[in-house]
């Protein structure tokens, strides 16, 4: 990625808005002074771009860390809650992410995706013992973040990969370099490594359509939650292509990618849940 | 190592008969080293006091160290004597906050805008550095070595320890000890539980073994339920940290603008009846304005 391009998404990133229900969650729940800083917490870690900004923040090199934090919990013990609220609002001050975008790119069914590839990763891990299950949430809900960075800032060019992918059946990340001559795991993870969030974090981003290269228990969860997620319909992130588990991954999981599904039970309450947070 | 106190009161300075005894100008603590090196933590009201017994020992240079920058512990700043007048350095030191965007320096240019303050910043005869501090980052002032801590506020707190000679002293600025946000038992309790706990380790830690602790002490057991979430502690979980780091005297601060000295003088005789010394516990002291400890 050109040095131009890498400085322009991370630039354009400060003034990109949130969804429509975080933001008016947050401008209702702030409202009140006493405002419970649970109630909060659950509006924002459920929005990848409010997530992403507040992470941002905390883990920034005004604060040198010595362990870089990854929850929304964490920074509000790090930072105080009243803190993090004014964070929050001043996102929702910038604005809500349009329903309907140049690219064409359907931001509420990206929610969605994101939202039950997070739940399930962290399901997932829960069944694992070497990985923090909010981990693996966190990494399910920011692994698409570059889609919708250039859906707002490359629109016309997203556009295009979405109608390349669309028309082969081709996996979009591969009809991105094409036409962008990136895609969207190189610039989520350049992103969020520019920001300093943790390397294991970064590594599951970026390795998310390699997952040989980088084998371990949380790109496991999030490249397993990502397929079962598209598989079974959970929303949309542009990419209509599924693939199966590699063996290793399979190891860590035990079984193919049926077989994990049949093995993590009823998800409709997990996706549900999702749907209410996505919906407008 | 000298302590003065110059200002001991919390929000908002309280001058009248019925807080004559303590004080009522708002935070601010004078530090000398062994070298006579001059430290200033916070720079409420009291600071305008202070700054006129420094007209006799210039040229100075004067460390202050932001714990927050609520007003009560920066409304004196633009009243800092020694900034009129050439050859004084004014050092101010303290966070970045994370909201606005800015360091330290907003804690003035804010108060010097030209609605609120006659004097612009470029008019002010003293040279005036700016320190955006980072977290358990020491610096070195003189003799003194300043680690500043994150505490917990509605804003970016930094509590500081001062050490020097083999002698040390911490001041919370204003703090509450972070709680669960979660009832025992719902989901995310247990998580959040132990980014609590960090957090009490890294705040015993960064007051361990101190000689002297300064401690936000604003409201009485009592009191403080109605008042959680306001981001100040109590004398009990005040005197609980000063057992714990093993401080020879805590001297409790922030007193409540509501609170007379005969108010103060009851409330503490009650918190000294509730917590019995016992050998080896921390001598117990209300913060007065004017009142030096020398150690």
């Amino acid at each position: 990625m050109s040095p131009e391009l890498s400085q322009k998404l991370t630039a354009a990133v400060d003034g990109m808005p949130a969804f429509p229900k975080s933001v008016q969650k947050i401008l209702e729940l702030t409202r009140d002074v006493n405002c419970s800083p649970k109630d909060l917490v659950q509006v924002i870690d459920k929005d990848p771009v409010v997530t992403v900004k507040v992470l941002r923040v905390v883990n920034s090199a005004y604060y040198s860390l010595p362990k870089q934090i990854t929850s929304i919990n964490h920074a509000v013990v790090y930072l105080g809650f009243n803190t993090i609220k004014n964070l929050a609002l001043s996102i929702a001050a910038i604005g809500m992410l349009p329903a309907n975008n140049e690219a064409g790119f359907d931001a509420q069914q990206y929610l969605l995706h994101s939202l039950s590839t997070a739940g399930i990763a962290k399901k997932l891990a829960l069944q694992l013992d070497d990985i923090d299950p909010m981990d693996c949430f966190i990494a399910g809900l920011l692994h698409d973040f570059g889609k919708v960075v250039f859906a707002q800032f490359m629109p016309k060019e997203f556009k295009k990969a979405l109608q390349i992918s669309q028309s082969n059946n081709s996996s979009l990340h591969l009809a991105l370099r094409e036409v962008v001559g990136t895609d969207h795991a190189v610039v989520g993870a350049m992103l969020v490594e520019k920001w300093r969030f943790p390397a294991d974090l970064v590594d599951t981003i970026r390795h998310q359509y390699s997952p040989e290269l980088n084998d371990t228990p949380m790109v496991a969860c999030v490249f397993a939650a990502n397929q079962i997620s598209k598989k079974l319909g959970f929303g949309f992130g542009g990419n209509p292509y599924i693939e199966g588990l590699t063996p290793t991954i399979a190891n860590r999981l035990g079984g193919t990618l049926d077989e994990v599904i049949a093995s993590l039970g009823n998800l409709e309450p997990l996706f549900e849940e999702a749907k209410i947070f996505s919906k407008v | 190592m000298k302590i003065r106190f110059w200002g001991v009161r919390g929000s908002i300075a309280s001058p009248g008969p019925k807080t004559v005894r303590y004080g009522g100008n708002t935070t601010c603590i004078e530090i000398r080293t062994d070298n006579n090196e001059l430290i200033i933590i916070d720079a409420g009201t009291g600071i305008f006091p202070l700054s006129q017994t420094l007209l006799a020992e210039m040229p100075v240079t004067a460390n202050v160290l932001i714990t927050h920058s609520h007003w009560d512990h920066i409304q004196g700043l633009p009243f800092f004597i020694p900034n009129f007048i050439p050859g004084n350095t004014l050092r101010l030191h303290g966070a970045f906050d994370p909201v606005s965007g800015k360091g330290v320096e907003q804690v003035m240019s804010v108060q010097l805008q030209y609605s609120y303050f006659p004097v612009r910043e470029a008019e002010m005869k003293a040279r005036i550095e700016y320190i955006t501090l980072a977290p358990e980052q020491s610096i070195q002032i003189g003799s003194a070595t300043v680690t500043p801590f994150l505490m917990n506020h509605p804003v970016i707190d930094f509590g500081y320890r001062i050490e020097a000679h083999g002698k040390s002293v911490f001041f919370t600025g204003d703090h509450e000890p972070p709680q669960n946000i979660y009832e025992p038992g719902e989901e995310g309790y247990a998580e959040y539980q132990t980014f609590v706990d960090e957090k009490a380790d890294d705040i015993h830690r960064a007051m361990k073994g101190v000689d002297v602790l300064i401690a936000d002490c604003s409201y009485t057991e009592q009191e403080y339920p109605a008042k959680k979430g306001w981001g100040h502690g109590t004398f009990h979980t005040s005197i609980q940290y000063a057992k714990e780091a093993g401080a020879k005297v805590l001297f409790c601060t922030h007193h409540e603008p509501m609170r007379s000295d005969d108010a103060l003088d009851a409330v503490f005789q009650q918190v000294l009846e509730d917590n019995p010394s016992k050998t080896g516990d921390p001598e117990y002291r209300l913060a007065r304005e004017g009142d030096t400890f020398e150690f």
